[in-house]
């Protein structure tokens, strides 16, 4: 069981190398901060007792689309001078539209009753196996289906064509 | 406990959303969208300590944002090769 200090240090981890993100003109850094707030955000998966979840969340973001973003990035990668100059627009609007609706949020969780929501219970990898492979098979095979289109798709979409003739 | 990981989420979540509104890099607002995501994954993962439920939604949207970024993904780097820029104000027309 993870102490409550812990999940604070990490969600506090979150919030301010998200901040980074939005302030830094870098994208490769951005890319990287994004990693620290996957990892945190995998901890306090873990501290609220979702194991699966957690290592699936390290697995899959950090291993898999951190590293097709970075290859991404360093695909399409620009002169670094001439889009630092402008790298933000619209910010005046983003900046009243995100406070405003963090505000909205932050009012109705005050307002909420958790009453005596517990928060980490024990792993329970056993059972989500078992429901997974009877209550919520469906979606599981359609999830598998989903990921089998998406890589032709990607392969095909990305791939230059070959000339006819 | 929970209203901690629901703060954090709001928090998350607002910041994804700034980050979709002012980059002007495609790549940028993919990271933005991927914020989003974590913060609705963490919503239902605080929530999910009586029944699994969340953990289930969790997973399954797992799956669909790790579809979303490598499509997404290949239509930056199509784009990239037709406009030569991914800046999203630039690319303003339809016709391939």
């Amino acid at each position: 069981m993870i102490s409550q200090g812990v999940m604070y240090f990490f969600g506090l981890l979150a919030i301010l190398s998200s901040l980074y993100i939005l302030f830094t003109n870098n994208i490769l850094y951005a890319a990287f901060s994004l990693v620290v707030t996957l990892l945190s955000v995998a901890i306090l998966y873990l501290a609220a007792g979702a194991e699966f979840v957690g290592v699936t969340q390290i697995i899959i973001y950090v291993g898999g689309i951190i590293v097709l973003m970075i290859f991404g990035i360093m695909l399409t990668n620009e002169q670094r001078v001439k889009t630092n100059k402008k790298a933000a627009h619209n910010k005046f609007m983003a900046f009243v539209i995100s406070i405003s609706i963090f505000s909205i949020l932050l009012y109705a969780i005050l307002r909420l009753n958790f009453g005596d929501t517990k928060i980490g219970v024990e792993g329970n990898v056993k059972e989500l196996g078992l429901a997974l492979m009877t209550e919520y098979l469906l979606p599981f095979e359609l999830a598998a289906v989903l990921l089998l289109l998406v890589l032709m798709a990607a392969s095909v979409i990305a791939s230059r064509k070959k000339e006819i003739n | 406990m929970v209203e901690f990981y629901f703060i954090v989420s709001a928090f998350l979540f607002s910041l994804g959303l700034a980050i979709v509104l002012t980059r002007k890099n495609a790549i940028f607002a993919l990271i933005g969208i991927e914020l989003m995501l974590n913060a609705a994954n963490l919503n239902l993962i605080a929530v999910s300590s009586d029944t699994m439920e969340g953990q289930f939604f969790t997973l399954f949207v797992i799956v669909i944002a790790a579809a979303e970024a490598a499509l997404a993904l290949a239509i930056v780097l199509k784009v990239y090769q037709y406009f030569k820029t991914i800046n999203l104000n630039e690319i303003n027309q339809l016709k391939g």
